[in-house]
């Protein structure tokens, strides 16, 4: 029954609970249990969830960092060839290559086009926008931004399955739990 | 952790953190009266004496304003270093002190960075419209090949003050933004009107709290808050690149980059307490604003205000310490020329006035701190005027010494500029969170963790 292809696709079986402490515990339980498919969805961050399912995503500050140094460079390769190469302009005996005053914008462009990098590489590696996702199909799951927390535990986890799941997720007495179908 | 207790007053929970925070926005009705009068009167000068000004200013040309040679920069960069000085507290409430880890700064960084985008809207227009024809001056300001075959010119403080204003611009928004995105998922899923469902829908792109996302989300908001650091204190060093790396008397003193930033802080935090005094109270914000914020605001205040007074004393000192004649005189221009009352006036406010912040009683006094963040508001204003017009109107040759005296035009720009970032700010209050929902429920948590067991059946022990 639990992985036969049947009509309503399921996305995953999902809990409800009250407070983020038993989100964290949950989540832990989950990964000692072997699930490896586990989403938590909380209104803000909770240090130790990542910890808890084991979630490593290191990327976001090397995008900033790649960022900030093709931005450096571009500050000055604009600088330079302007000043150098396409309008040299002798002024007040300063040399064609001035890098002190070249500095100024090189700092700038270095922060902008980290800062720019990093927040839509972030976006990006979170997919969004996507404004459709089956966890919303999740009865009560408006609360997710509220003041209730959710985990899931999806449908392609090779552990998965509709009895066993149940009766784990049962164990760690969560408010509600429902079985969460993928449209289409 | 004793002392945070006050940092939320009342007993919230996470849903009555929704309701105080997102009700203001999500039940339109509680806009009353005030709010509509002041929207009102702001809207008056945001839609109708700020364009008519622009409007003539460029079918005339800057000779309405008072400007003329040798005080080419009169109040439109005047007013232009005010709001970016205003601005910045902003940033340095969201970035700096995110970094120092002060979450009391969770219930304001919002109300601030919004304050810091519309300030630098204001301050963008004066620059602008000071080229006279901002269209013709797009070559000479953004380095993109035209048919003249001419770049800006990068070795000159003036584009680079182009460059960090832009950026401060772009990345505030881009930070402001990326805070506000789980807030739009919060009142969409609050939202009970349909309307207002799809409004918040959008901008929100789909967030779902998952915490895979909260992980990269927290990391990017952190690195934007480290690169916004030495994003706001370059900001206004360049600016005062503008006048110190120039020889005119009064200018040329190597204090002005910290002083400036110091000035910056000042000002915005006194912008800060200005508007968020109202709205706390006008819109039931008090138990997350609360005695001990303002409290706190105001010693930021004093602190940076004592720097500033300090540049001051120095720029005095500089004009006796130099031995130049130029700068010497100058002095003697600002304590008894015809603008002497503006020095003096300045001296009042910025030097004598934040003082009285000393007294415990006095920093939580809601009138006094309001009264003292409206004198620095205007002792910031007559800081600029002193170094600014009053330096250029005496230089080095006697015979071109002119005085400048403002026009109409000048003040209808000002008060036109000030009624914009009226408007937006009260648009703000009425269509956007005014303060973090997200990072206030954090704080709650990490607040009430440890003193409200909700549940016992849970053992978290390793998930801290």
């Amino acid at each position: 029954m639990s992985h036969a292809p049947i009509a309503p696709k399921i996305y995953g079986m999902v809990a409800e609970f009250e407070t983020p402490d038993q989100l964290v515990h949950a989540a832990s339980r989950a990964k000692e249990f072997g699930y490896t498919s586990i989403d938590g969805h909380s209104p803000f961050p909770i240090h130790g969830m990542s910890e808890a399912t084991g979630f490593k995503c290191n990327l976001v500050p090397w995008i900033f960092l790649v960022g900030g140094i093709l931005g450096g460079l571009t500050g000055i390769a604009l600088e330079s060839y302007v000043s150098i190469l396409d309008l040299p302009l002798e002024i007040g005996g300063k040399p064609l290559f001035s890098l002190p005053s070249f500095f100024p914008i090189m700092y700038e462009c270095t922060i902008l086009f980290s800062a720019l990098a990093g927040a839509i590489g972030m976006m990006a590696l979170n997919g969004f926008p996507r404004p459709y996702h089956p966890i919303f199909d999740c009865p009560g799951f408006e609360r997710a931004s509220q003041d209730r927390f959710f985990l899931a535990i999806e449908a392609d986890d090779p552990l998965y399955s509709e009895i066993e799941t149940r009766r784990f997720l049962a164990g760690l007495e969560p408010i509600n739990i429902s079985v969460v179908e993928e449209e289409e | 952790m004793a002392e945070n207790q006050q940092l939320i007053e009342g007993n919230q929970t996470y849903a009555s953190l929704d309701t105080v925070i997102g009700d203001v926005v999500l039940d339109q009705r509680r806009h009353k009266l005030p709010w509509l009068t002041t929207f009102g009167i702001a809207s008056i000068f945001a839609l109708f004496v700020l364009p008519l000004t622009l409007a003539w200013l460029l079918y005339q040309g800057i000779g309405v304003w008072g400007n003329n040679i040798p005080v080419g920069w009169g109040f439109p960069i005047v007013n232009f270093v005010w709001w970016i000085g205003i601005g910045h507290a902003g940033t340095l409430i969201s970035a700096i002190l995110l970094l120092l880890r002060q979450q009391w700064r969770n219930s304001i960084n919002r109300f601030a960075e919004a304050m810091t985008i519309f300030a630098v809207m204001c301050a963008g227009m004066y620059p602008l419209f000071h080229t006279g024809r901002p269209w013709v001056a797009a070559y000479w300001l953004l380095p993109y090949p035209n048919i003249m075959a001419v770049w800006p010119q990068f070795r000159s403080p003036l584009m680079w003050d182009v460059f960090a204003v832009s950026t401060y611009f772009t990345v505030s928004l881009v930070f402001w933004f990326l805070g506000l995105v789980p807030d739009f998922a919060t009142l969409r899923d609050k939202a009970t009107n349909k309307f207002a469902k799809y409004a918040y829908a959008i901008p929100a792109m789909g967030w779902r709290g998952s915490h895979r996302h909260w992980h990269r989300y927290e990391q990017a908001y952190l690195i934007l808050a480290g690169l916004s650091t030495p994003l706001v204190l370059s900001v206004h060093t360049i600016v005062s690149y503008d006048f110190a790396v120039s020889i005119v008397p009064g200018w040329n003193v190597t204090v002005f980059p910290p002083y400036f930033v110091a000035g910056a802080v000042f000002a915005g935090f006194a912008m800060v307490l200005l508007l968020a005094i109202p709205v706390r109270a006008l819109y039931g914000l008090k138990d997350l604003i609360t005695m001990r914020h303002i409290d706190w605001m105001a010693k930021i205040m004093l602190t940076t205000g004592l720097i500033v007074f300090y540049g001051y004393n120095l720029e005095v000192f500089y004009g006796w310490f130099s031995g130049e004649k130029v700068e010497t005189a100058l002095m003697q221009w600002r304590f008894y020329g015809p603008y002497a009352w503006a020095y003096w006036l300045l001296i009042f406010c910025n030097g004598i006035a934040p003082q009285i912040l000393w007294s415990p009683k006095a920093r939580r006094n809601i009138p006094i701190v309001w009264t003292v963040s409206f004198i620095v508001t205007i002792g910031m204003w007559l800081e600029r005027f002193v170094i600014i017009p009053m330096s250029l109107m005496r230089n080095y040759l006697p015979s071109s010494d002119r005085m400048f005296i403002p026009t109409f035009w000048d003040f209808s720009m000002f008060f036109g500029t000030i009624g914009f970032f009226i408007f937006m700010m009260f648009l703000f209050v009425r269509f956007m969170p005014s303060i973090t929902i997200f990072e206030m429920k954090d704080l709650l948590y990490k607040l009430g963790a440890d003193k409200k067991p909700q549940s016992d059946a849970v053992g978290a022990g390793e998930a801290h």
